[in-house]
Order: structure tokens, then sequence, then C-alpha cells
């Protein structure tokens, strides 16, 4: 029975403490995303895009393409996966946005809000999520990769750097996931805007073809946007080559969209939620 | 208003586009009470609810609940009301035992209690061999058991329970009545809203009547009742001559004026029932001779309160979509 019960509000109330709060918040987004992996076995559908998509992707640019795409210095193959990783891990980040519109569309979210949780941790727990999904993601693309003839030489160091980037990248990317997702109305537009701006991002970028053949135009979008930076240091990271200034952008880039994209998805998760 | 008040409400408005959902709701639920907020569909019932348990806020007015102002302590709110609402908020692809675990835990329990009040809460819910499902595949009682569950995890004061039997089954309807009836039984304070007027009377200490947004009428079962008269004793005689005997005997019992009707060979009148009334009315009858053909003492139900409050009967929607009284076996209003 509670004790402190009296009329017309106490006028202080000893809220937790920061630190406390921090703790409190990461607990609830493990909490969150514990449920959320939780949902992959009993819905093995939601894995394809991490699994059977990127295998499919390998094997038809390396035995469509790879015939007919020179490129300087190394095999396609060896160009090529830098380029799937970088967009699968882009198509796993849309999931975050997909999975909360779905969350939006049911009760539940009003069990999350009564709780005396952190309201973040709603949206966090997704993009960590993701984060795990993109890591599976790339082990099966690594493995399907060295066997269709992928065969990097980059030092430990390297792939170290390289994955860092990949992976911040796709969490940085699940932040514009969500944000997406709070704009839509339904799951499936999400779907529908993600796929409308993730393919021009991925064409459009050294992915799966050098920039240099691209006229002046599309060239000039190609080489300063996001996609190609990560690309590129990521490619000459796993090929043990320098990536040159193509690291530091492709940080900067992942950094300047988190910065941008994670307090707008957790404010336009606020104001969805406060009806 | 007293000190012990654990929810006040004081002039709630809230406005959902051209829908003014409420226009200044006032009231307030002692300590440890059950207090029913009834009214029909659109009556404002779920948005109060939302407002007292912070997942709304009002255009004006105040709340404040467990001694916080819902508005400016939301959190010190949420940490002592627990809410099961009109549609179970449950994750369809968790478990039934993996859902609590989870409410558990963003309570911030441990992981070991969170476990164990779970798998407690499913026993006393008798969901134990539909904890290991997934809820999905659950029925639509096994669902609000399991919202109700849900909303106790923490084991709060206070409880706000809307509709809880809103779309359920007669028999799912009587057993979630007793489950609710024996979680309170403990001291919390529970605020329920319902459409159906024999919910409130059975569960509820005080019963807040609400329509358009505002509270029409307040009081205890019996005192609503009163107010459309109290109770009726009717008996119909089998021979019409003898109702002017029978006029004088009943009057001997009753509290008012006696009313008859030769066509029907029909008496009313109005009496305070008590224990055995009507076995004494119909052996005094019997004394005088009088063969009665059928006896009723007529208790009038909340629909006739509601009738009487506002003109109108409390209508509600089925799930096919009739209106139908809420109440068919309703008797005829004194």
């Amino acid at each position: 029975m509670s004790t402190q019960v009296n009329v017309l509000g106490r006028e202080t109330a000893a809220g937790p403490s920061f630190g406390d709060r921090l703790k409190w918040g990461v607990s609830d987004a493990l909490t969150m995303m514990g449920r959320n992996l939780r949902h992959i076995p009993r819905t093995p559908e939601l894995l394809l895009d991490v699994t059977v998509q990127p295998i499919i992707f390998v094997v038809l640019f390396r035995y469509v393409f790879g015939g007919a795409i020179a490129v300087e210095g190394t095999s396609y193959i060896n160009y090529l996966m830098a380029g799937i990783f970088v967009q699968t891990i882009m198509f796993a980040a849309m999931t975050s946005g997909i999975g909360l519109a779905f969350d939006l569309s049911k009760g539940i979210i009003d069990r999350f809000r009564s709780l005396p949780m952190s309201r973040a941790a709603v949206v966090t727990g997704r993009t960590l999520t993701d984060l795990l999904r993109g890591i599976l993601a790339s082990l099966v693309m690594l493995g399907v990769g060295l066997a269709v003839g992928f065969r990097p030489d980059g030092d430990v160091g390297g792939w170290l750097a390289g994955f860092g980037l990949l992976l911040l990248f796709g969490f940085a990317f699940s932040w514009v996931g969500v944000t997406v997702g709070m704009l839509a109305r339904t799951p499936e537009a999400v779907q529908a805007f993600m796929f409308v701006a993730i393919f021009p991002l991925t064409f459009a970028s050294s992915a799966f073809v050098p920039t240099e053949t691209m006229p002046s135009w599309l060239r000039a979008f190609a080489e300063n946007q996001p996609m190609t930076q990560t690309v590129d240091a990521l490619r000459a990271y796993v090929l043990g080559q320098s990536p040159g200034s193509a690291a530091w952008q492709a940080l900067a880039w992942s950094i300047g969209i988190l910065v941008v994209f994670f307090p707008l998805a957790v404010t336009l998760y606020q104001k969805r939620t406060a009806h | 208003m007293t000190a012990t008040s654990a929810i006040v409400a004081e002039g709630l408005e809230k406005r959902f586009g051209a829908t003014q959902a409420l226009r200044g709701l006032d009231f307030t639920v002692p300590e440890g009470t059950i207090v029913a907020v009834l009214g029909p569909n659109g009556a404002g019932k779920t948005t109060a609810v939302r407002i007292l348990t912070t997942l709304t806020k009002p255009d004006a007015g105040q709340a404040v609940v467990a001694g916080y102002d819902v508005v400016r302590y939301p959190e010190e709110v949420r940490q002592r009301v627990g809410l099961a609402g009109q549609y179970a908020a449950l994750d369809e692809l968790l478990t039934g035992q993996e859902n609590l675990e989870m409410i558990g835990r963003l309570y911030h329990l441990p992981r070991q209690v969170a476990r164990r009040r779970a798998q407690e809460l499913l026993e006393r819910f008798d969901l134990v061999e539909a904890g290991s499902r997934i809820v999905k595949g659950y029925s639509g009682g096994m669902r609000r058991r399991l919202d109700l569950a849900a909303s106790l995890v923490a084991a709060p004061p206070i409880l706000f329970l809307d509709e809880p039997t809103t779309g359920l089954d007669p028999r799912s309807r009587l057993s979630m009545w007793d489950l609710i009836a024996e979680l309170v039984a403990g001291g919390t304070t529970l605020l329920l809203t319902t459409q159906y007027l024999e919910e409130a009377d059975r569960l509820a200490d005080d019963i807040v009547v609400i329509d358009h947004g505002r509270v029409i009428a307040r009081g205890t079962a019996a005192e609503l009742k009163a107010r459309v008269g109290g109770e009726h004793l009717e008996v119909i005689v089998s021979v019409g001559s003898e109702l002017p005997v029978a006029a004088r005997v009943l009057s001997g019992f009753g509290v008012g004026a006696v009313r008859m009707d030769t066509e029907s060979r029909r008496i009313s009148v109005p009496v305070t029932a008590t224990q055995g009334l009507l076995t004494r009315v119909v052996r005094a009858l019997d004394e005088e001779g009088v063969q009665v053909d059928e006896a009723i003492l007529n208790r009038p139900t909340l629909d006739d309160v509601f009738l009487a409050l506002t003109g109108r009967t409390a209508t509600v929607e089925t799930e096919n979509g009739e209106r139908t009284e809420d109440n068919p076996n309703r008797m005829e209003a004194a």
C-alpha cells in the first residue's frame, strides 16, 4: 500500500540521478533488444534480408557482371565485396524503421509508455538489434565471398578498422530508418521509401563499379556521398591498402548522420507517441 | 477531498480535433477503494484513464495520482500505477512468461526477481500451461488475463482497468470479475471503466457516471438506484375481484402509495427490501384468501439509472456492430 498519497501534488519529486538514468536507459535498451531478438526465430523471414538477399547479390554480381567489369589492380570479386557489405548493412538498417512503425500500430506501445522505462529505449533497442543483424549479415557475406573467390589480404588491424566503419555506418543509418519510420504512417510506407532511397545511393556509388566511367554530374554525387566513402575505406582496409582520406570522411559521415538523426528520431518518436 | 485520495481529477478537458472528449471532468478516488467510471461508448472513459496514467496530456485541468501531478511528474506516477487497457497490450510474438519477464525488467526488477514474479502471476491467473506459448495463439480471455497480470508485475498500489471485460464471452467475464475482486481485496486502489452496468454494480464501492466528458452522477450502486425510486413489489393476483383485499395487505408492507391495474390484475408498491419479504407478503395474502399468480421484487438496474439521468438508455455496440440494450433482462422501470 502506498504510504505517500496526499492531495494536489508534491512540489518536489526526487528524480533519479543522471547516472541512474543512464544505467537504466542502457538496461532498458538491452531488454528491448532481447525482445526483438526473440522475435527472430519466430518469424525467420525477418532474417531473409541479411542472409539470402546478400548471398543472391554476391553470386549474381560475381557471375553476371564479374566477367564484364574490369577493375584496376584486383579481381572484380575483391572489388565487389566491400560494396555488398555496405549495401547489406543499409538494408539491415531499414528494419529498425519498419519494426517501430509496426510496434506503433499495436497496443504494445501503450504498455511501454505506461512503464517507468527510458523513452528512448524502445528506439535504441531496435537499432541495437539491427547492429547485431548487420554483424550476422557480414559474416554470412564473408563466407559466401570466400566461397566464390574473394581473396582479401588486409591485416587484422585493417579488418577491425574496416568493420568498425561498416558497423558504425549501419548503426548511423538505422537512425535514418527510425526517422523515416516515425514520419511514415505504415510499415509498408517505410519499406517503399527506404527502397527508393537505398537504390540510388548504392548504385550511384563506388559499391559495384568504379565511379570514373560515370558522367561528371553523377560522378560528383557518387564520389561525395557517404556510401562511397564507407565502401572505399572498407575496400582499402580489407585489401591491405591505405584508405587515405576515405576513412576519415566515412567516419565523419557516420558521426554526422548520428548527430542529426539520433535526436531527430527520438524526438519524432516521442511526438508520435504523445497523443 | 480528503487527505487520502489516491486519484484526483479536477476540471480535466481534452479535445481531439473536432471532438471534445472531456469537458471538465472532476472526481476523486479514495485510497483503497474501487471506483467504477461508468458511461456509454464515447463518454470519455478511455481518455480519462489515458490522462491519469500519463499516456495523454490534458488540455486543461489537473490530475494527481498517488500524490503526484501526472503532467509534471509522469515518471513518479508510472512507478505507482498499473494499467490494463481495452486492447490487450502484449507482444504477440513473445510467450506469456517472456511478456511478463520483459515488463518486470522494464520496471528494473533484477532478472531473477522478474522471472519469479512472472511465474507467480502465471500461476495466479491460471496461465501456467499457456505461459510457454506465444501470445498469438491465445484466446481473448487468456489475453485479458495476461494483460491484467502484466499490469500487476510491479505490485502497484493503484490500478487502472479500462473496460476489462469488453468483448469477452459471459463465462470469461465472470471469471474476470472473480479475479479482479480477489486482487483488490488486498487494499489496492482500483479505477475501473465499464459500459456494463452490472459490472460496476458488482465490483465497485462507488460509481461515477459520465456522459459527454462530464460527471453526471456519483454514488454507491444503492444510492444511484434510489434515484429511480428504489425497489418495488409487484404482485399479480389470480382473480380480479380480490384486488382491493390484496391492495390493503400490500399497503402494510409498502413505503408509498399502492398502484393497481385492474386489467392486468397487477398491484405495485414501493418497498424497502428486507430478508424474507416476499415470503411474508405471500403468506399474508394467503391468509386473506388471495391467490397469487406472480410476485416479483423489482430492483432497478443501473440501466434505469442511466435512463433517468440522461433520458437515454446506455446502449453499446456489440461485436457484430448491432446496437443493443445493455441488459436485455432489464425490468420495467417503476
